[in-house]
């Protein structure tokens, strides 16, 4: 399971075949699982990892829809990746922390971050924790162990590496989750990370979310390698594969790496094979650069139908259940999307605000500036 | 009281920083068994071992952004850069995410740590071990931007560094490493951030300067003393924020002034100090403010010494500047 399967052969080369040999899989299409790596979660996590994801599935629709109503300027989704968000963060202990990507919205909420911050952060409100100050999908939630998040790709994960090295440094056995795309296994920071977490055996967990595309760049642009998994080979960091849209597969592979750094054996790159089934953002219609049959073609392979039929099967959730959970999702979704709407906006001169600890006098002049000026008729 | 170099200094603020607090760890290329290629961090990993003074691998990149990882963690990293000509590949992530972080999530994660790299020509370096890249780090938000020019500031304003609250890029010129000596003690002090020395008191013309120019400055301001031009010689000390109030004062009292920095002419910090006095002491100049600068070209190996500042190019500017 561990470096042997990511070695490829003549057969294999495609990064984004999910069903290649050494890919761990768990539940089966009928919606047994396979015992070799079930791991064992009990019916009532099961059920809540499920509306988590329908949570999840949910609010990208809504946020979407408020993008094309032109409420809130951007919005950047995780549409077909719930399983792999969701199982990692659920595998991770509360101690652990999370150094997210920007697609990661779910794995924050999993972790308690309220979904009122979450749409304030839509709106940039006073109430939203990054004040404003970044785009939608970029709000930030360290009591919630998790991040903060920048738009460059992969600059979060030296960072990681860092956060991982202190902790051990400090005998603290936190261990780091930082999740990114495919795309950024290209960036300077994935080469970085990758390399200081071998040397000083770092208890970080790379989550690499191979979901087939970089904007409109697919996987073979991006790589020659017949794997994401098999660069860690070069780095002296073991690396996983599991199929990405299998919950369970996913938590086993998570746990399998939290294992390894808790009994101080470092590093571990996981590439969790899934797709992106939306734009890469509200900002791109990927029509344009992709062929529909693809992407039936992993509809039909959608993390939350598989769930489903698993929890049917073992008769855990009925459509009943469904409806009611989908009802109460949308009422809470909607209130706090007009209590963030309604929210004030931040102050004038919070602008100035948190560039450094204490306001120096250039950004005190600024500020009175701005304050004496006219204020903007454009919108 | 100890005579030291800059050298000394320097590893001397390290060494009392790390005993007094156990957060401070150092990393870099070559800062551990060898000492650090200019030797500041000589001795440091025989007394606080491997875990506080870490050789890393050859990645500017990997070392800053690993360091502000470790920030974030809580712990107060002070990376080497080996030259500062060699800080590019760690640009994004000072600039990018350490600059941006405190703001970008409204003060959740401030990530403190102090940039260490020599800094400045002289020493025979050519294009790559010589050049004074400061001005692009004042103009980034965010960061503050030290220069120290002897060792008993240098010792001071890196504890002072260290004990801010904000990211410090602490830029050491190397030219004068060992050049520059002085008294220094050996116990805890700090020489705070954003406040300007006055070393040398005069009416007619206002000289800034830091880091090794100084004493370029200052032997020109000498020599100008010997035609009746008394100049007073500013040093920064704190390039960002900077100490506006001493600067205006100087220049309301002489009307005249001339900036020297090694770094490049156009948008060098000197551009920057201009316009702020022509914001705030407009009326008081009576002459155009002057800089004297290295040149718009890459930092040259074989005519580096016309490419510096130095005194005989200084001179004339405070001359000019005095009898405009």
């Amino acid at each position: 399971m561990t470096l042997a399967a990511v070695i490829p052969t003549k057969h294999h080369r495609n990064p984004n075949d999910v069903l290649a040999p050494g890919v761990i899989r768990a539940m089966r299409d009928d919606g047994t699982v396979d015992s070799a790596h079930d791991p064992g979660i009990s019916d009532a996590e099961l059920v809540s990892l499920y509306t988590a994801m329908v949570r999840v599935r949910i609010l990208d629709d809504r946020l979407v829809s408020l993008q094309r109503q032109g409420r809130i300027g951007f919005h950047i989704g995780s549409i077909g990746e719930e399983a792999a968000i969701l199982g990692s963060a659920f595998a991770m202990r509360k101690k652990d922390w999370i150094f997210p990507c920007y697609r990661e919205f779910g794995a924050a909420l999993w972790r308690g971050f309220p979904l009122q911050r979450y749409i304030d952060n839509m709106f940039g409100n006073a109430n939203d924790s990054a004040k404003g100050r970044q785009m939608p999908d970029h709000y930030t939630a360290r009591e919630a162990h998790f991040g903060s998040i920048s738009s460059p790709v992969g600059t979060q994960i030296t960072q990681a590496v860092g956060f991982a090295w202190a902790a051990k440094l400090q005998h603290d056995d936190a261990v780091v989750i930082v999740y990114f795309g495919d795309g950024a296994t290209s960036s300077n920071d994935f080469h970085h990370g990758m390399n200081f977490a071998g040397v000083f055996k770092t208890p970080t967990i790379f989550f690499c979310r191979n979901n087939g595309w970089a904007i409109s760049v697919p996987t073979e642009r991006q790589t020659a390698s017949a794997s994401f998994a098999e660069k860690g080979v070069a780095y002296g960091v073991p690396s996983l594969r599991c199929d990405g849209n299998d919950l369970l597969a996913v938590i086993s592979a998570t746990r399998e790496a939290l294992d390894r750094a808790l009994r101080g054996d470092g590093p571990t790159l996981i590439e969790a094979i899934t797709y992106r089934l939306s734009g890469h953002s509200t900002s791109d219609d990927p029509k344009a650069y992709r062929q529909e049959d693809e992407v039936e073609e992993w509809r039909r392979r959608d993390p939350i139908a598989r769930l489903r039929r698993l929890l049917s099967a073992r008769g855990l959730y009925t459509d009943a259940d469904q409806a009611k959970a989908e009802a109460a999702m949308q009422e809470e979704i909607k209130r706090a999307i007009v209590a963030a709407e309604s929210a004030p906006l931040p102050a004038l001169q919070s602008m100035f605000d948190d560039v450094y600890a204490e306001t120096p006098w250039h950004l005190r002049e600024q500020c009175e500036y701005l304050l004496r000026s006219p204020r903007p008729t454009k919108r | 009281m100890p005579q030291m170099n800059m050298v000394q200094a320097i590893n001397d603020g390290l060494r009392l920083e790390m005993r007094r607090d156990p957060r401070v760890v150092l990393m870099g290329e070559d800062i551990g068994k060898v000492g650090g290629v200019f030797r500041v961090t000589a001795g440091l990993y025989d007394e606080f071992g491997d875990d506080r003074v870490i050789d890393t691998p050859l990645s500017e990149g990997g070392i800053v952004g690993t360091a502000i990882g470790m920030a974030l963690y809580g712990l107060v990293p002070v990376p080497e850069i080996q030259f500062a000509d060699f800080i590019y590949p760690a640009y994004d992530q000072i600039v990018s995410e350490l600059a941006k972080l405190r703001y970008r999530s409204g003060g959740e994660y401030p990530a403190k740590l102090v940039i260490r790299t020599p800094v400045g020509g002289g020493i025979r370096g050519g294009h790559y071990h010589s050049q004074s890249p400061e001005a692009i780090f004042v103009h980034t938000p965010g960061l503050k931007v030290v220069c120290p020019s002897n060792p008993y500031d240098a010792k001071g304003l890196l504890l002072a560094s260290l004990r801010d609250p904000d990211p410090v890029l602490f830029f050491e010129p190397k030219r004068i490493y060992r050049a520059a000596k002085g008294d220094v003690p050996e116990d805890d002090y700090t020489v705070p951030l954003s406040k300007a020395s006055v070393v040398r008191e005069g009416g007619h013309v206002t000289v800034l300067a830091w880091g090794a120019m100084l004493y370029e400055a200052l032997e020109a301001a000498n020599q100008a003393g010997a035609q009746g031009v008394e100049c007073e010689v500013l040093d920064l000390r704190t390039l960002w924020p900077l100490d506006i109030d001493a600067v205006v004062a100087s220049v309301k009292k002489t009307g005249r002034v001339v900036v020297v920095h090694e770094a490049p002419r156009t948008c060098g910090f000197g551009s920057e100090i201009i316009a702020l006095i022509n914001e705030k002491a407009f009326v008081y100049l009576e002459a155009p403010p002057a800089r004297v600068t290295g040149f718009d070209t890459p930092f040259p190996y074989t005519l580096e010494m016309e490419y510096l500042p130095l005194a005989h190019r200084i001179l004339p500017a405070i001359v000019d500047t005095a009898r405009y």
